[in-house]
């Protein structure tokens, strides 16, 4: 009717008439709240709610098949005597350390260079990237027969050369099993930092490096004051993802030693695990992964602001 | 420095023709002074090679330890390690036949498929509404849900299994269906907001004004073009639910429900003697899904990869 009463242009516009429910659909608030229903609702519910679930078991005495009643900081009492949490506190910031600075060391070389003129470059980066598609347990495992006592390759190779006797030890005593899980988790860990790093390099335009070449800088000063600072950005998102994820693994500790030997290689997301789920004091491990979230947030926060929050890095100077 | 330049110039008609020749070269502006063949030898392909060897070579130890009869695989002294004299198709017919590992195989793909089908729906609604329908506060929204992606997996299990308990889905795939969205939406939303930033709006202003709804503009504007998106979270997702690994330990109990990087470590490793054969077999033919996946798509896994960074 309305549209019949618009001669002047006789545009008619071509809406046709909508039923309830349509309408309802182009509602935009409804049609936000219906959008947004599926993802917020399943992260609420899977997410939201069992991480409050978990502070709250971390103040109680829960096992399996006995809900808890409050206990107040008792579990947390118990581990501050427990030298076996200290372990895995002191073994999570050691392997996260390391692995984190031998990730970015190893990553950013493997960066550097790839972004230089290479030949099936698009086929290096593919096979590069291997490691960190492949599942984490199975490349674990491989690295536990790797590691073989008896039967392990390196030792075969270092033998074969001359540079030993014996076979190595890789995973039978604390300080060897320790490292020898630190280098799995370089292994695992370098592509995702090389690719990432990678993908930042060739931002940056190459119009800076020219110019700092006119003014006869050498490579390690074009790498210092061109590169690095371009790069920190980047560099700071994916310290972050690194960091938080190494300090929370599971899979590779879980595969290769199960914390052992004498529980010198457990995290402690690997400790919670096991006094959680086998254990059954599920009250306990949850305590232990709680105990996980203060170090998580200030790694997160160091690695933000100590890199990324600098003005000049968002590029508001030239400096 | 660039005094030492000069100097070094000036003195070019001098001694040294090691600094000379390195002085013309830096001369020559376009020419990298560095960039002699044989330096770049030393400087780029040798390490290179080396991280390459480093990076495959667990892989190909894995391939040749599955293939190689008992025999050889703990006889070094006669048997050159790194070879397979007489190869065996024993541990994988072993695999196949003598244990569930098809079984779990088939498990390990519905619950990936699933998955990735829900949190793609999810996500990709949820990436229209904050990047498109622009309501008062998206961006806030946009950032719980990336926040939630920091939430790591170690810290949710042990609740999420009492929770998995309470629903009735212990032991059942339908827990790890639901419980893998919770890190597949944050990122594949995250990678979606990216990907619809880059679709140009006039286009949904142009339906708008043609009188196409905003369902309709979705369904026939945006996701066509948002395609390649969806195929790169997609794969992602794929990836992602098919090495998860914690949930399906803790929520999976009975041998046949288990996902293959579960079972492979908690059904294959018996007793004290590894039966090393198999093991590498069933983490090859566990890697071989994902790595075929992978570099059927490898230019979309790179680019959601490093998109998803960069954002």
């Amino acid at each position: 009717m309305d549209m019949a009463a618009t001669p002047p242009t006789r545009w008619v516009r071509p809406k046709r008439e909508l039923g309830a429910i349509a309408k309802l659909f182009d509602w935009k608030p409804f049609l936000v709240f219906i959008c947004l229903l599926p993802a917020v609702g399943l992260l609420l519910v899977f997410l939201t709610y069992p991480l409050g679930l978990g502070i709250w078991l971390a103040f109680t005495d829960t096992t399996i098949g006995r809900s808890g009643r409050w206990v107040g900081l008792e579990n947390f009492e118990f581990l501050i005597e427990d030298r076996l949490w200290w372990n895995a506190v002191f073994y999570s910031v050691f392997y996260t350390g390391i692995a984190t600075v031998l990730k970015f060391g190893l990553g950013l070389w493997l960066a550097l260079l790839l972004n230089h003129h290479l030949p099936f470059k698009s086929i290096l980066r593919a096979i590069i990237l291997l490691p960190w598609i492949v599942p984490t347990v199975l490349s674990a495992i491989a690295f536990w027969w790797i590691y073989d006592p008896q039967f392990s390759i390196i030792s075969y190779l270092l033998i074969e050369m001359g540079l030993r006797d014996t076979n190595v030890d890789f995973i039978n005593t604390p300080w060897p099993a320790r490292w020898s899980l630190i280098w799995a988790n370089v292994w695992r860990g370098i592509p995702f930092v090389a690719i990432s790093l990678l993908a930042g390099l060739q931002t940056i335009s190459p119009s800076l490096y020219e110019a700092a070449m006119l003014d006869g800088t050498t490579g390690w000063q074009r790498f210092r004051y061109i590169t690095f600072p371009m790069l920190l950005p980047i560099l700071a998102i994916v310290m972050t993802f690194s960091i938080i994820f190494t300090f929370t693994d599971f899979q590779l500790v879980y595969a290769i030693t199960r914390g052992g030997p004498i529980n010198s290689t457990h995290l402690l997301a690997t400790l919670a695990f096991q006094r959680g789920i086998p254990g059954g004091q599920l009250g306990e491990g949850a305590a232990i992964a709680v105990s996980m979230i203060p170090f998580l947030v200030f790694a997160t926060l160091f690695s933000y602001y100590a890199l990324a929050r600098r003005k000049w890095q968002q590029g508001e100077s030239d400096d | 420095m660039t005094d030492a330049r000069i100097n070094a110039a000036d003195d070019q008609a001098g001694v040294d023709p090691a600094l000379a020749r390195k002085v013309s070269a830096a001369a020559a502006a376009e020419r990298m002074a560095w960039d002699t063949r044989s330096r770049r030898m030393v400087t780029i392909y040798l390490p290179l090679a080396c991280f390459v060897l480093i990076l495959l070579f667990p892989f190909y130890w894995m391939t040749v330890t599955a293939f190689k009869p008992n025999a050889e695989l703990y006889n070094y002294r006669e048997n050159n390690p790194f070879w397979i004299t007489s190869p065996t198709l024993d541990h994988i017919y072993h695999l196949l036949f003598k244990t569930a590992y098809p079984t779990w195989l088939w498990t390990t793909m519905i619950v990936a498929v699933c998955s990735t089908f829900l949190s793609l729906f999810a996500s990709t609604l949820a990436a229209y509404a904050i990047q498109r329908l622009r309501f008062k506060g998206s961006q806030y929204v946009g950032l719980a849900i990336y926040l939630a992606y920091l939430v790591p997996p170690s810290i949710l299990f042990i609740p999420l299994a009492m929770m998995v308990n309470w629903l009735g889905l212990f032991d059942t795939p339908m827990a790890l269906i639901l419980v893998y969205p919770t890190f597949l939406i944050p990122f594949c939303t995250w990678l979606l907001i990216g990907y619809f930033k880059s679709i140009p709006y006039e286009l949904e202003e142009c339906a708008l004004i043609d009188g196409a709804t905003r369902v309709q503009i979705l369904r026939e504007i945006t996701l066509p073009l948002a395609v390649p998106g969806l195929i790169s979270a997609g794969i992602f997702s794929f990836t992602l639910s098919w090495n998860e690994f914690i949930y399906a330990l803790a929520f999976i109990q009975s041998s046949e429900k288990k996902t293959v990087p579960v079972a492979i470590l908690t059904e294959l490793v018996t007793g004290d003697v590894y039966q090393w054969g198999a093991l590498m077999a069933g983490s090859l033919l566990g890697s071989i899904p994902v790595a075929l996946f992978y570099s059927l798509f490898v230019d979309y896994y790179v680019s959601s990869l490093t998109g998803a960074v960069k954002e």
